[in-house]
């Protein structure tokens, strides 16, 4: 055999050999994505499709169109100019006698009312005294004087704005917007317009707790990455007692130590440096304090792991450079935790933004963040709709920080820093 | 600490002693609420402050005898145990194919299994309301399982995944080389090396969903309140010492997870160094 009859005998080898192992591959890459699909398919279940069902509530708009629908074909025709003509005030009538029959007034005038404060009188005096179907022409006369308000534009503007089957409605709403009568996008009224605030009250809290964990966490980190590992590993242990401790526990204990007969306030009144008890919880500073003390573990760890990531070499070259130990702090060491302090930084603040438990059992009414407003509205007053919108304002701004988080510790050690 | 090289001057020296003491005291901060609570516990008095009046344990007596924390304990262990049992399972199945799979999608789906840990609580507890309310799963145990499982298995697939990309995968091949089924290769090759792996994420998602309140606070109805949900209204209305005596118990669960993880990783380093 020459040897180039050998390469040729290898080269038609070589072809069928390379599309075994391709195949192998392959059934290799779809038996793990195969692996991968139950965890995929359950999460779909438990947790992608009911965040897309809230989403999808923020803009649903359907109640008014169900209850008034002679009504709303109507008023699709309507250029909302003029007040509408005959037809609309008989549609709504003949609604209205229909929904009083079926006992679904009530869902259209809790919808209209979110959009025009006493809707409801409006609908349900209507729907009271509305006797029978007016004769033919005579339909506006009789609403008219039923109510005078069926001679306002905005009654009308107001029916065809939540007409549906979809809305930007509770999603303005959620930014303190509305829609005027002529459709314009507009600052809303000053009694509905509470969320702007909510939401800067929610970003002063979660900001003034991931700097105080920062200035509270950053001489932890130093110190635990500085020391032997014996003994930082001793110490660690009170970084981690707290972080796997109940978050309950840990509230209810700030409650017993903060409240003005509790432990803090009788050991200052027993030294005699207070006569009165001091407001220590049920405001801003509880608040603070306590959601600082759950976060705090959350500053230290990532901080941690990039301090412990700093070669001590760089210190002393700088040294034998002669650098003064505070430039050499400032120049070499600091801007290498820089990671650490922007990832431990933003975790915080992530995890801050959310908050709920703390807030509502330490702090007072001034001191509600974002999430207990989408809490209310879902459980209490079951206004979905805007429970909704304010819930997907929450999670895009989440989801935006966590975009950039990823980003940061792309490459870093992800998940030796969360937790661990 | 001799060789700190950052102790040769004298400012060098104050600052590490600000550290020291700045330190301490963060430490005090972080303890010092726990530690507080705990001897509250047994006082026989019925005021939540110090001096003790007297010790006794009639506080444990109240929670033992008392069928609403009763109930709420055995619901947070059925709920525990049965989320990180199922999260145990899905988790480990896809941390295993994530560690094979390779496509430019691998990020975002790692991205969308981590999302539940990112997401704020109530904005999965309020889809979750009104996506199981209309299947009947408010108010049910397999709801409050299933959210709390959605929960935990972000938990699972970082500590498993962590565990095997420190895994030599030759091991595999060489079991297999030697006529070892995948089957038998896995039990006694693979499995044994990763069981630390595995035990630190279900005490993980045991953790996760033994902690969990905002979801239950949506979810459960008065038949499934957990010991959280319990301490969360016991809180609202008025701190009694029997919720002390509940959170010295939560504490306790806590420290002993928390003792069992560190077993696990001191187990793993030494694993680690002799085989270096």
């Amino acid at each position: 055999m020459t040897a180039a009859s050998l390469t040729g005998a290898d080269a038609q080898a070589e072809v069928p050999l390379k599309r075994r192992l391709k195949r192998a591959e392959r059934a290799r890459q779809i038996k793990a994505l195969a692996l991968v699909l139950p965890l995929l398919l359950f999460l779909l279940f438990t947790f992608a499709g009911p965040i897309a069902g809230m989403l999808w509530r923020s803009v649903d708009d359907r109640e008014v169109r169900q209850v008034l629908p002679q009504t709303v074909a109507v008023l699709a025709n309507w250029d909302g100019k003029d007040l509408p003509d005959e037809k609309a005030y008989a549609a709504l009538a003949s609604d209205i006698l229909a929904g009083r029959a079926s006992g679904t007034v009530a869902i259209a005038a809790k919808r209209l009312n979110y959009a025009l404060n006493g809707f409801r009188t409006i609908l349900t005096s209507t729907a009271r005294n509305l006797k029978a179907v007016p004769e033919p022409g005579t339909a506006k006369e009789t609403l008219s004087k039923i109510n005078p308000a069926w001679r306002e534009r905005t009654t009308w503007t107001t029916i065809k704005d939540a007409s549906g089957p979809m809305t930007g409605f509770y999603l303005l709403a959620a930014l303190d917007l509305t829609r005027n009568v002529d459709g314009a996008i507009v600052a809303a009224s000053p009694d509905q317009a509470i969320y702007r605030s909510v939401f800067a009250r929610t970003f002063i809290i979660s900001l003034s707790v991931t700097a105080l964990c920062l200035i509270l966490g950053f001489p932890v980190a130093y110190l635990l990455a500085t020391l032997p590992p014996g003994r930082s590993n001793l110490l660690m242990i009170f970084v981690l007692l707290p972080f796997w401790t109940s978050l309950l526990v840990r509230t209810c204990a700030w409650i017993v130590l903060l409240q003005s007969n509790g432990v803090v306030n009788d050991s200052l009144h027993w030294l005699g440096i207070i006569d009165e008890p001091l407001r220590l919880i049920y405001n801003r500073f509880g608040v603070c304090v306590a959601m600082t003390h759950v976060l705090l573990p959350f500053m230290i760890l990532p901080l941690y792991s990039s301090m412990k990531a700093i070669s001590p070499a760089y210190m002393r070259a700088a040294a034998s450079l002669g650098a003064p130990p505070v430039t050499a702090f400032l120049r070499i060491y600091l801007p290498q935790t820089l990671p650490g302090i922007g990832a431990g930084s933003l975790l915080v603040f992530i995890l801050a933004l959310g908050y709920y438990i703390t807030p509502a059992l330490v702090g007072g009414a001034a001191d509600q963040m974002i999430s207990y407003f989408i809490a209310l509205y879902t459980t209490e007053t079951a206004n979905w709709g805007l429970a909704s919108a304010l819930g997907a304002v929450l999670l895009l701004v989440t989801l935006l920080l966590a975009l950039v988080y990823g980003k940061l510790v792309h490459g870093q050690q992800v998940t030796g820093g969360m937790k661990n | 600490m001799s060789d700190n090289p950052s102790l040769r001057t004298p400012s060098q020296r104050i600052a590490w002693i600000a550290t020291i003491v700045i330190s301490t005291l963060v430490f005090i901060f972080l303890i010092a609420p726990i530690l507080a609570i705990m001897p509250l516990s047994f006082s026989s008095g019925s005021y939540l402050t110090y001096p003790l009046p007297g010790l006794s344990l009639r506080w444990y007596d109240d929670f033992i005898n008392s069928p609403r924390w009763m109930t709420s304990l055995k619901n947070s262990m059925i709920i525990g145990v049965a989320s990180t049992l199922l999260s145990m399972l899905l988790g480990t199945l896809a941390a295993l194919g994530l560690a094979q799979w390779k496509s430019r999608f691998k990020p975002l789906v790692l991205a969308f299994v981590l999302s539940p840990v990112v997401v704020p609580g109530v904005i999965t507890a309020v889809g979750l309301y009104f996506f199981f309310a209309p299947i009947g799963l408010t108010g049910s145990y397999l709801g409050l399982i299933l959210a709390h499982t959605a929960l935990a298995t972000p938990f699972v697939v970082i500590t498993v995944g962590a565990t095997l990309q420190s895994f030599d995968t030759n091991l595999a091949r060489a079991a297999a080389s030697l006529g070892a089924s995948p089957l038998y290769a896995f039990r006694r090759v693979i499995l044994p090396l990763i069981l630390p792996g595995l035990a630190s994420g279900a005490l993980f998602a045991f953790a996760t969903s033994f902690d969990e309140v905002v979801i239950v606070l949506f979810m459960a109805g008065p038949e499934q309140r957990t010991l959280p949900r319990e301490m969360f209204s016991g809180i609202r209305e008025n701190i009694s010492p029997t919720i002390t005596a509940a959170a010295v118990i939560l504490t306790t669960v806590s420290v002993i997870l928390l003792a069992t993880l560190e077993g696990l990783r001191r187990r793993n380093e030494r694993l680690k160094g002799s085989s270096a």
